[in-house]
């Protein structure tokens, strides 16, 4: 179905190939999994199927792209649109029309479909994928679940093949994120579409896999096999395999069911263990004290009545499905966005009353698009600027994004840094200041494995410290890793607090996967089992 | 060339006011540029009020639950500005005609080298009213096609266009829609800069604003590119280079020429038979064009907006409105209003019930569908 056949690409104005002689085939009908780091090339390699790479792109190609025997070099990607649907990595930039049926139609428009055809295949789609109760809604109104499936359903009507899908699920909670796999199975299943999608959560997608292409980047041989095979060696894991790897498991479990199975043993060695957890500074000061606060968008309430305190050392999650508030929490703690009711102090002052200059001595937040906050041509210039914005001595932040990220050059322009550098790049920036409070929300949207890991060390030395650190997000896994304490927003209103063992524990959703193997054991990350099996035994660790 | 024309066999049948629905955006558009129509004829404050109040209460009635329904306050305060700009463009320039002056000013006349231009001098009663009519006319013709925007999205519109149009109405409507998402982009990026510590108002923090947003503006408008290309915009039969080259230039001497006869029509110094003649001309090269053109797309329409009895009824309100206007103007009913010296507005009973014609839709036209936009969606059942 796709035949890659000695592939190297090469985008203008860089030397380097970023991929090299590619030459893998797909046959139909497989869920293809593309794994690999940020920058790796992996997005070059979906938009080459249906030659965005380079038609669209620029930059020159050797060898061969055949999709159906269609080869990329001759058919523009509209020539191959009734082939292959493409979902972008934000479905909203792929939108063209307003609204949900005009926008699952608009595909079959241009490839001049009969208007009964249509008018059937819609009916259909809305269906399969759940969307027939907001059929008429603007699609700014939907919520990111919705948009994503609309986005799949867009591509979907043209009946292609295969359907290309570059992190379907990074933007999503993990209910819905869950959904919208649910919904490739079945058509991989039913309809017979080759799914060729990329993703970082692995723990999210690798037991649905048929194959899985492993993109080492810069320049070097892609790598494919069955998704055991492939886990067995990859740099980067989902806990279930690390945890598999960890207790010498084989065949290594790729779902939480078949690890269950094999847990026995490790349980039995556990027992009598607790995990080690970060010890909670003593002396701690409240940072930030919510009474009732609620904050409106014209006739919504995004928040209701919330009251909470959080005090210095701590690291707090907010979770919660896309939509819950947990976006205007953080906005309101550093005075941005409608004015809330009720009383929101943060350090005894109302943060709406904070001057922008005086703002960051108290609370940084770190917004969902940290591109947002880069305005200079360099990041030498950005650091110098933040320098002078939180009036500290000229080299501060530099010194503080060499020790977070030492490989990022002075030279570089920020928009050419891969996510994962530019969110340390703003974090940077914001810590300059040394503010108590530190916010960050969703900081790990397609953050790869080791830049995830790396973020949780340096947020967790930053509690060390004193920070207190609030983090809005949907990654159990993260969450598990650094946090005490999880709040559960739902509707705007909280539904949960505690510590993370409790809070996590006690929900199916937002439980990590460790946990859900180890249960009924308080188990949370593989770091824990691996330190209490280290301080037991070196030699059970190893059986 | 406006979606399906097919015959109604009664009117409740057809959808007429009975069953909501959306009117076919065409309609709604020729219906607001008949209102423009008749504004652009006259000067008379009573009757220019009186239009834009018509057109608001067709807004009111018939206003779709969708996000670009709002604009139409913002087309409101856009008329307002245009009244005062032009007021004070007036007392600035060329104040000083007229015999009663309301207030005595200094006034220069630059040197003959200088273009002669007068600055500043007497406010007289005179000046005044002949801006503030002036601005009022222009303030209502930009309502009247704001009530069109809001009645009816130019998206929505771009799905009657006809095949041969289809690719310039799409870099119109995406261009459209970049200004609302622009504005949102700058409140964001402008919240952005609070968070870096500096403050958020003020021209550097424009400025600082301005690369962000460009920036972002830029990435989008390239990835809407890649995504309509990847979903098969722009497939079209193979139609030779030059062949569509004819049909292009067809097209574009043909708007030319409907332009140009509109302006004439329009204008009272030009010959009114001329103009016709080159509007008719210009209407049929530029439909022959499209015609052809047409044929050679591959492009079908999902649903396409069905042409009823109400539409009839809203477009023949709006040619009705016009038609009274233009008519009034010919006959030598005076539909303006002398301001020198100044004499009170009048109100002619046959434009006032040209009017009421305009407000029609505001009943014939069917009523909107109810948004279900409340309706439970499974995000919101509790995991």
């Amino acid at each position: 179905m796709i035949i890659f056949d000695h592939v190297t690409i090469t985008y203008p104005e860089s030397i380097q190939p970023v991929l090299r002689d590619v030459s893998i085939t797909i046959p139909e009908g497989e869920l293809v999994l593309v794994v690999g780091r940020t920058g790796s090339g992996k997005t070059t390699l979906l938009r080459a199927i249906n030659g965005l790479v380079p038609h669209f792109t620029g930059g020159t190609m050797t060898g061969r792209v055949k999709i159906d025997g269609r080869a990329t070099s001759t058919h523009a990607p509209r020539d191959l649109a009734d082939l292959v649907g493409v979902v972008p990595q934000d479905p909203m930039s792929g939108f063209v029309t307003d609204t949900v049926e005009d926008e699952l139609a608009y595909g079959m428009e241009c490839l001049g479909l009969a208007p009964e055809v249509m008018r059937r295949r819609v009916e259909e789609t809305l269906d399969l994928l759940g969307l027939v109760h907001v059929r008429s809604a603007p699609l700014r109104s939907l919520s990111g679940g919705q948009r994503q499936r609309v986005a799949i359903g867009a591509a979907l009507t043209s009946h292609p093949k295969i359907l290309v899908l570059d992190e379907p699920t990074s933007a999503l909670d993990p209910g819905a994120a869950e959904d919208m796999l649910a919904v490739l199975h079945r058509l991989v299943h039913d309809l017979g579409v080759t799914v060729v999608m990329s993703e970082h959560r692995l723990e999210r997608v690798v037991q649905y896999a048929d194959l899985i292409v492993i993109v080492p980047g810069n320049g070097e041989q892609l790598q494919v096999g069955t998704p055991s095979d492939a886990m067995r060696v990859a740099p980067i894991a989902p806990p279930v395999v690390e945890l598999g790897r960890l207790a010498g498991w084989h065949p290594l479990p790729l779902t939480v069911r078949d690890a269950r199975r094999a847990a026995g043993p490790l349980r039995d060695l556990l027992v009598g263990h607790t995990p080690h957890l970060r010890p909670i500074s003593t002396g701690a000061r409240e940072l930030v004290s919510l009474q009732s606060a609620s904050v409106s968008y014209g006739s919504v309430r995004a928040l209701c009545d919330v009251s909470m305190t959080l005090n210095s050392g701590e690291v707090v999650a907010l979770m919660g499905r896309n939509g819950a508030g947990k976006s205007t929490l953080l906005q309101a703690l550093v005075g941005i966005g409608p004015a809330p009711s009720g009383t929101v102090r943060v350090i005894n002052k109302d943060p709406r009353g904070i001057s922008s200059r005086n703002l960051l001595a108290s609370v940084g937040l770190v917004p969902q698009e940290p591109a947002d906050l880069l305005e200079a041509t360099s990041v030498a210039e950005e650091c110098r600027a933040a320098d002078r914005d939180a009036n500290v001595d000229a080299g501060t932040t530099r010194a503080l994004l060499a020790l977070m990220a030492p490989e990022i050059d002075d030279r570089m322009h920020p928009r050419d840094l891969s996510e994962g550098q530019r969110l340390l790049l703003v974090l940077c920036l914001v810590l300059a200041a040394r503010p108590p409070l530190l916010l960050l929300d969703e900081p790990t949207r397609g953050l790869d494995y080791p830049t995830k890991a790396r973020l949780a060390r340096i947020l967790s030395d930053l509690a060390d410290a004193g920070h207190c650190i609030v983090l809005a997000t949907h990654d159990v896994e993260l969450v598990a890793e650094v946090a005490d304490r999880v709040v559960i927003l739902a509707e705007g209103e909280i539904v949960a607090d505690g510590p993370t063992s409790d809070v996590v524990l006690s929900s199916p959703m937002f439980a990590p996967q460790v946990a859900k193997i180890l249960s009924p054991q308080v188990w949370l990350t593989v770091d824990q089992v691996a330190t209490a099996l280290d301080s037991r035994d070196p030699i059970g660790a190893a059986g | 060339m406006l979606g399906s024309l097919r015959p109604a066999s009664s009117f409740r049948e057809a959808g007429g006011v009975g069953s909501p629905r959306l009117l076919h955006p065409g309609a709604w558009w020729a219906w607001a540029i008949g209102c423009a129509v008749a504004a652009s004829r006259t000067s008379n404050p009573l009757l220019l009020m009186l239009l834009v109040v018509a057109s608001s209460v067709v807004v009111h009635c018939r206003r779709p639950d969708a996000p670009w329904s709002g604009s139409f306050r913002l087309f409101l305060r856009m008329g307002l500005a245009i009244i005062i700009v032009r007021v004070v463009l007036q007392v600035a320039f060329v104040a000083g005609q007229g015999n009663t002056v309301l207030m005595p000013m200094p006034g220069i006349v630059l040197p003959t080298w200088l273009a002669g231009i007068r600055l500043g001098g007497d406010i007289t009663a005179e000046a005044m009213l002949t801006a503030l009519y002036d601005g009022m006319r222009l303030a209502a013709i930009i309502i009247c096609l704001g009530a069109a925007n809001a009645l009816a999205s130019p998206s929505r519109l771009l799905k009657s266009v006809p095949a041969a149009l289809y690719e310039l109405g799409v870099s119109v409507v995406i261009a459209l829609t970049f200004v609302p998402q622009l504005a949102a982009d700058i409140e964001r990026v402008q919240a952005a800069r609070r968070l870096r510590g500096r403050p958020a108002r003020g021209i550097r923090a424009l400025a600082g604003a301005a690369m962000p947003v460009l920036e972002g503006a830029l990435e989008r408008s390239i990835a809407l590119a890649a995504a309509m290309d990847s979903r098969g915009y722009g497939r079209s039969g193979h139609v030779p280079l030059s062949h569509r080259r004819a049909i292009s230039t067809a097209l574009l001497i043909g708007l030319v020429a409907v332009c140009l006869g509109t302006f004439g029509l329009l204008s009272a110094g030009i010959a009114s038979w001329l103009s016709l003649t080159t509007v008719v001309l210009g209407s049929v090269t530029g439909i022959g064009a499209a015609w052809v053109a047409g044929r050679r797309q591959i492009r079908t329409s999902y649903r396409p907006d069905p042409w009823h009895m109400a539409e009839w009824c809203v477009l023949a309100s709006g040619i009705l409105a016009a038609g009274v206007f233009v008519a009034c103007d010919m006959v030598g009913v005076t539909l303006s209003t002398a301001t020198y010296p100044p004499e009170w507005p009048t109100l002619p009973l046959i434009a006032v019930a040209g009017i009421v014609v305009a407000a029609s839709p505001a009943w014939t036209a069917p009523p909107t569908p109810v948004s279900r936009r409340s309706a439970p969606t499974p995000e919101s059942v509790p995991a």
